[in-house]
Parts: structure tokens; sequence; C-alpha cells
């Protein structure tokens, strides 16, 4: 199409050819929804780090056998859940589970994505067909059914819900990372880099990596919304973390016995859940427009 | 042609590695299927028996090649623990998952495409912005946690529908979609929101269209430029989310399948993983790959159905 050729530089943002991302005070990226979930991440980042820190009248599976789902107020700020635990306590210990699936998994994809991405977009060919086919059996695969297998042969924890999540979601992270390495891949930033001698390795990792950096990191947020949702889900199979270790997913799922009488039990983590995913999403809509113009 | 040719071998060799790693991935389940069907307290004798006549103690792939073999003859095997053929079993919980899968796409097209054209045609509005706000907080939710939310507001409050369950459809239409209702509702409430996006952001590029001008000054009312003119070319991205969406749905809609106790495919494969049913699971991740992949086939062949572009190989230069 002959993109910028016909259009001289006019904005500060345009030098030569490359175009540069606006700088994050333009376009709005502040606002008030932005700062909001900004401060709503960091609280809950907070609590999840610090909750056994400080002194907190009740413990995860500490049982009230006078209150049995009781509604907010009284001793249990937000009341108990069907077995009489406190769920402020729950809700503060769970984050810490939600927290690190939400962090660790999508991290293991990026990872597992750099590695295979780059690569397969740089050298094309058989590696490329490789990857991709690797990264297809992997997509095709039922989800559910291969977090299923996964987490019952290796047995449900932590470490096996957020490595299971992690292998599911690197292929989409694969695919990001090529097609943005493709559309680097013969600019002439790298033949330039090429003809100054430099090697593949140093190619991806000096001159590719920064550039693919940023639209994948905003995939990472977008990933990190739908794995905390999807370790949840985990729970109503009864696959999330063991008890009494309590997830928010678990909470939810729990609530559901109690709905009727209390639908607190399973309200309230719903909403703690759907605040961290929704400021989640903003922030990685707001990095993904700040990519999308570049 | 070759464009066909090569993308079948490409599905095949997936639809392949797919079973192939389920057969040995549920190899190492941790139930003990012989010793659930020899029963309790059975010697180690009889437990052999089981294991041989079942043929779990021959190696793993040699287990895949006469499944494999089977299947290619048409014939899945029968569940290790009811003796219900799989083709059976299979048949009889795929209608629940294809009318949930159909009613929840319905929802989601009915909401996304008016959603997704007003917002383009009047984008920044405060229309749009504030279709844009409501689809940001759907993407938000947990589809588990909309179907408490339903339940608890129509069935356990309003007791307009009911909380779980599944009527047949012999039963009565009726009563057979009002227990899809809440299910196909609290799918399509998130998954409407991608496709009013994508819908939306190709629009607002369509409408810029030099066509789209030309329609306007030979005076077309506003809704045949919409909805003929400006629609057609922007929904490629469109249709391949819908197929992609679809796709995963088959499988995926475990546990909404859970939250109102329907006996659907997920339901099946996640009891039979349960109890180490190889030839269910088998059966059930064979239905699913192969309708994965033969989606996103047709899904292909309808991006070059409607780019010529992709048919023809012409990229633009």
């Amino acid at each position: 199409m002959g993109k910028s050729k016909a259009n001289p530089p006019k904005s500060p943002f345009q030098k030569g050819g490359l175009q540069l991302a606006p700088p994050f005070t333009k376009g709005g990226l502040g606002g008030i929804s932005f700062y909001a979930a900004i401060t709503w991440l960091i609280l809950v980042l907070f609590c999840a780090a610090s909750v056994g820190l400080w002194p907190f009248p009740f413990t995860v599976d500490q049982i009230d056998a006078e209150h049995f789902a009781a509604l907010p107020g009284g001793a249990h700020l937000l009341g108990t859940d069907a077995t009489g635990r406190d769920i402020v306590a729950r809700l503060l210990f769970g984050a810490r589970v939600s927290l690190t699936v939400g962090i660790c998994a999508p991290l293991f994809g990026l990872g597992v994505g750099l590695l295979l991405g780059m690569p397969s977009g740089l050298y094309r060919g058989w590696t490329e067909r490789t990857i991709m086919t690797l990264a297809d059996v992997i997509l095709a695969f039922p989800g559910l059914v291969f977090l299923l297998v996964f987490t019952s042969v290796l047995g449900p924890s932590l470490t096996t819900i957020t490595l299971g999540l992690g292998l599911l979601i690197s292929p989409r992270f694969v695919r990001v990372a090529r097609a943005n390495t493709i559309r680097f891949s013969e600019r002439e930033f790298i033949q330039a880099a090429r003809i100054g001698g430099a090697g593949d390795i140093s190619i991806m990792l000096r001159e590719i990596l920064p550039n693919i950096l940023g639209p994948l990191m905003a995939y990472t947020l977008v990933v990190a919304g739908f794995v905390i949702v999807a370790e949840g889900g985990l729970g109503f199979l009864g696959l999330s973390v063991p008890s009494p270790t309590p997830s928010w997913g678990g909470m939810i799922a729990a609530g559901r016995d109690v709905l009727e009488q209390t639908p607190p039990v399973a309200m309230i983590p719903t909403a703690v859940m759907f605040l961290t995913v929704l400021s989640i999403n903003v922030i990685g809509d707001r990095l993904r427009g700040r990519y999308d113009r570049a | 042609m070759r464009f066909i040719w090569s993308k079948i071998t490409h599905l095949l060799l997936v639809v392949l590695a797919v079973t192939m790693l389920t057969f040995v991935m549920t190899d190492r389940l941790p139930a003990d299927i012989a010793a659930e069907i020899a029963g309790h307290g059975a010697s180690a004798a009889e437990l052999a028996e089981v294991r041989e006549r079942l043929g779990l103690n021959r190696p793993v792939l040699l287990r895949y090649a006469t499944w494999i073999g089977g299947v290619c003859r048409g014939e899945f095997g029968k569940s290790l623990i009811t003796e219900q053929p799989v083709s059976t079993a299979l048949r009889s919980h795929l209608p629940v998952t294809l009318e949930l899968l159909a009613l929840s796409q319905l929802f989601a097209l009915l909401l996304a495409l008016p959603a997704g054209i007003i917002s383009a045609w009047r984008s920044g509005s405060p229309l749009d912005r504030v279709t844009g706000t409501f689809a940001f907080g759907c993407a938000s939710l947990p589809n588990y946690a909309l179907a408490m939310g339903l339940v608890f507001l129509f069935a356990l409050k309003l007791k307009l529908l009911p909380a779980t369950g599944y009527t047949p459809l012999n039963a009565g239409i009726g009563a057979n979609l009002k227990g899809f209702l809440l299910p196909a509702l609290s799918i399509a409430l998130v998954e409407w929101v991608t496709l009013m996006r994508v819908l939306r952001s190709d629009l607002i590029a369509t409408l810029k269209e030099d066509f789209i001008l030309l329609a306007r000054c030979k005076g077309l009312p506003t809704w045949r430029i919409l909805l003929v003119h400006a629609l057609r070319p922007s929904c490629i991205t469109f249709i391949t989310v819908l197929g992609m969406q679809t796709a995963s749905l088959i499988g995926g809609a475990v546990i909404i399948e859970t939250v109102f106790a329907l006996p659907g495919i997920g339901r099946l494969l996640v009891t039979a993983i349960f109890a180490q049913d190889f030839p269910v699971i088998q059966g059930g991740v064979l239905l699913i790959t192969v309708s994965y992949v033969c989606i996103n086939f047709l899904v292909d062949l309808c991006y070059a159905a409607l780019d010529p572009r992709v048919r023809t190989g012409v990229t633009d230069g």
C-alpha cells in the first residue's frame, strides 16, 4: 500500500518510517477508571501479600458453630459461609491463590510464547510449521479435559493448576509473538543489524523483543483476567486448590449451596473477583489502545 | 485446491496428535478402573483377569493403534462402566450441548449485531459509550457467577424459570426451552462482547470507504447502507470469531452444564474422567476435536468466499 511514503512526518511521534507510540498522557489514559483500577489492584496485592502479618480475629478454617451462613454484620464483617467460616479471612487468603494463578500462568505463557514464537516468526519454513502444528494441537485440545486430566494426574495443588493453565494458554502467546515478529522481521532496522554482523539470537533479543514486548504485555493482561476466571471455574468441578485453602472461585462455587438463604456468601466473592478482573481489563484495554495505534 | 488439501492434511495431523495425547495422559489417571469393575475386595488374580479382559496391560501405543483401527471402521468401543456403546452415549448427550450452543450463540448474535451496528454508526455518541461500558462489564464477569445471579433472580426470587434440570424435547418444547433459557443467557451475556467489538471496529473502518459515500450520494436510506452495503465486507473477522467461539463451546460449556445439571457432552466427559472410563473419554475428545477442527476449516473457507484476495492469493501490495 505504500503507507508512510506519501505522507511526510506530521507529528513528533513519527520519525522517518517508524511510528512511535504516543506517550501515556495522551488520549486520556488517565481518567478515573484507570486510576481506580490501579488502586484496587494495588490494594488487593497488598492484602494478599501481607494478610498473615497483621493480627486478624479469624483464620481461614476456623468454624464458628453459632453462625452458619450468617449475613454480613456483627462479629463477622461480611458474614460466614455455609460451614461457619469468616468470609473476610477467606477472601484475603483466597486473593493469594487467585493472584498467584493470575500472575504466574500468564507469565509462563508469555515465556513460552517468546521462546517459540520469535524463532518461528524469524526463521519461517520448517521451524515455523513444526511449532505452529504443536500450538494447533494444544489449541484443539479440549481445554477442560486437559486441565482435569492434568490436575488429577499430578494432584490438584496451586502449582499444578498454575502450570496447567499456563500450558493451556501458551499456544495463544506463541501465535501473538509470531505474528508480531513477522511484522518486524523484514524491517530496515533488522536488515541494518544483520549487515552490522548481528547473529539471530542478538536480533531476537535486542531488535525484535523490545518491539513486540508492548503488545504482548497488553495481551498478558487480557489473559490474566481470563485465567483468574478459569481458576474459579475449576472450583465448580471440585478441582480448584484443595480445601481448606480458600480461592475466590471455590468460594463462589460453595456459595451455590446457600444461594437461596444467604446470597451474600456467593455474591461477595463474585463482586471481588469481578472488580479485580474489571481492573485488569481496564488497564489492559488502555495498554492495547496504545499499541493498536502504533 | 492445493490450499484445501494442505489444510486437510494439517487438520488430520492435529486430530491424530490430540487423540494420542489424550490416550497417553488418561493412562496416568489416578483412578483405577479395573478395581472399580472387579468390585471391593477383589483378589489380585481377579484384578489381573479384569485388566487382561479390558486389555489394560498392553502398552499404551498398541492400545491406541487398536482404538484408531476401530474408529476407522466406525467402532468407538463400549463404556467400561455402563457397557453402553460410546456412540450411543455421545448421541444421547450431543443434542443437549448442541441446543445449548445454538441458543446461546443466537442470543449472543441478537445482542451483538444491533449493538455493533448502532455503536459503529453513531461511534463516539453517548449511546456508543454506554454500550461499550456495559460490554466491558459483561466481559469481566465469569459466566458461572452470571449463571448464579440469573438463577437467584429468575428461579429463586421470581420463580419464573427452573433453577436446574433438563427436560427432553419430546416432553414439550416449552418446558424444554424454559430449561435452556438461563444457561444459554449466561453464556451469551459473556460471549456477545467480543462479537460486538470486532463488528463495531470493522464497520467503522468500512463506513469510511468511498463506496459508502457513493451509496449515500445516491440517496440510499441509512438502514440499507448499514445492513446491505457495509455489513458484508465488515463481517469477516466477525464470522471468524463466531466460528472460534462456537468451536470452543462444544467442550467448554462444562461449568454451565454443571451449574444447571444439563446432561451435555461436557458432563459426560467430566464423569468419564473421574471414573477413568477410557473409551468414553476418547470418544468425547475425538468428537470435540473433530468438530473444533471442522469448524475452523469452514471458517477458513468462509473467509475465502467473503474475501476474494484470500482465495486467489492476491494481496494488496
